[in-house]
């Protein structure tokens, strides 16, 4: 996958590209990911029982992106799998990170401001603020 | 039930509504919460996150398709994810307020309302003169057909905008893509034309569910072991049924996945009403 070429303003087609493998690459590496957790949890828990028809929330490990990268250097096969959906969370984000830029070289400034705002309400809600 | 049988059947049931989705142009996301909850008595909160990380596999997988044949309008969608990311968030901290039994009446009225919208034909609207915001905001826009690339109008940018609000509020709340809004506001209002306002919607749906995902994170409706079949499930059914659109007879399977729809909504209501959830 590679940026738009060129010093000049990118052509709406380049930028259409650059999204279309963005979006392709983000979901391909998120799956591989979770799938790879999803193995190792299978191996290492498969038999233990499941308790989904209470609600108990989730360890501090599985909440914010904080506690997955501890939960992945403690090896915890969970918070693999739970890299891989936050890749997968992460990747409309950084689409919209992109379309920033793109809007950016376009010097399109209405624009600007519309996508800027689309990505603070993003980052606002995968950051826990509202915690 | 253990770990692993709950793995393989959640995600046979994941793969064969993605599938059905992709293959009828409903979307598979609309009945993984009534799959979750009324057949392996799953929770509502985990099932609702479970289905909100599928919703942006498959949207995002799709996407990627659609936006490189240049039918989506990125300016109209990254306009109306103002309104569905602020409404994704609205409907994201509703979830934590109001009784998962309301929720599931909510969603059980969703459903009758795809399946009815589902039966019903879409009808091309002529050329639209474009109003005054779509001029001043640009959103009038080309898109590929067998003569050439085609130009079209945008209307009602307003009304769409404040539909599109309604949107995001029931994608936060039900963990859904909620597109069958989404292209109602586009299709209806906006009268955008068919492959654009789909394109758009799918287009707009991983944004959209990114916004309440991350809420959902926090509050640990995400299950990494319940998400993780759903979300395969989901996207390699929804991959696969892609690959053999071509020769599938998409009204059949319509009227199928409309009766299922129908009766997952009754037993969603009828759950909802009596506190079974």
């Amino acid at each position: 996958m590679t940026a738009p070429r060129g010093t000049g303003r990118w052509t709406d087609e380049q930028v259409e590209l650059f999204v279309g493998n963005l979006l392709r690459w983000g979901v391909l590496t998120a799956a591989a990911v979770a799938l790879v957790g999803g193995i190792f949890y299978l191996v290492r828990s498969g038999s233990a029982p499941v308790h989904y028809g209470e609600f108990r929330g989730q360890p501090p490990e599985l909440t914010s992106v904080a506690g997955v990268v501890r939960g992945v250097r403690a090896l915890d096969p969970r918070a693999v799998i739970q890299l891989g959906l936050l890749l997968l969370i992460a990747t409309p984000v950084a689409r919209v990170a992109f379309s920033l830029v793109a809007f950016l070289r376009q010097r399109d400034r209405t624009y600007v401001v519309i996508t800027s705002i689309v990505l603070l309400l993003l980052l606002y809600s995968l950051l826990g603020f509202e915690r | 039930m253990s770990v692993l049988a709950l793995t393989l059947l959640v995600g046979s049931g994941a793969f064969a509504a993605g599938l059905l989705g992709a293959l009828t142009g409903l979307g598979g996301g609309i009945v993984i919460v009534p799959l979750l909850t009324l057949v392996f008595g799953v929770d509502i909160r985990y099932a609702i996150g479970a289905s909100l990380v599928s919703v942006i596999a498959t949207s995002s997988g799709a996407a990627a398709a659609y936006v490189r044949e240049g039918y989506t309008n990125i300016r109209i969608g990254m306009l109306l994810e103002v309104a569905t990311t602020l409404g994704a968030l609205g409907g994201a901290y509703l979830a934590g307020l109001i009784s998962p039994n309301v929720i599931a009446v909510i969603f059980s009225l969703v459903l009758f309302y795809s399946a009815w919208r589902s039966t019903r034909r879409r009808e091309e609207h002529p050329l639209a003169e474009p109003d005054r915001w779509a001029t001043r905001l640009r959103l009038d826009g080309t898109y590929p057909t067998p003569a050439g690339r085609q130009a079209y109008g945008v209307r009602g940018v307003p009304a769409g905008f404040a539909l599109m609000y309604v949107a995001g509020i029931l994608s936060g709340l039900l963990g859904i893509g909620s597109g069958v809004v989404k292209v109602l506001a586009m299709d209806q209002v906006m009268r955008l034309p068919f492959k654009v306002s789909t394109t758009t919607s799918n287009f707009m749906i991983g944004v959209t569910a990114a916004a309440s995902a991350g809420i959902y994170l926090t509050r640990g409706y995400i299950d990494p072991g319940l998400a993780l079949p759903v979300m395969l499930g989901v996207l390699s059914g929804a991959l696969f049924g892609a690959r053999i659109l071509a020769g599938a007879r998409v009204r059949v399977l319509r009227n199928i996945f409309s009766v299922i729809i129908v009766v997952l909504a009754f037993e969603m209501l009828y759950k909802g009403i009596t506190g079974g959830l």
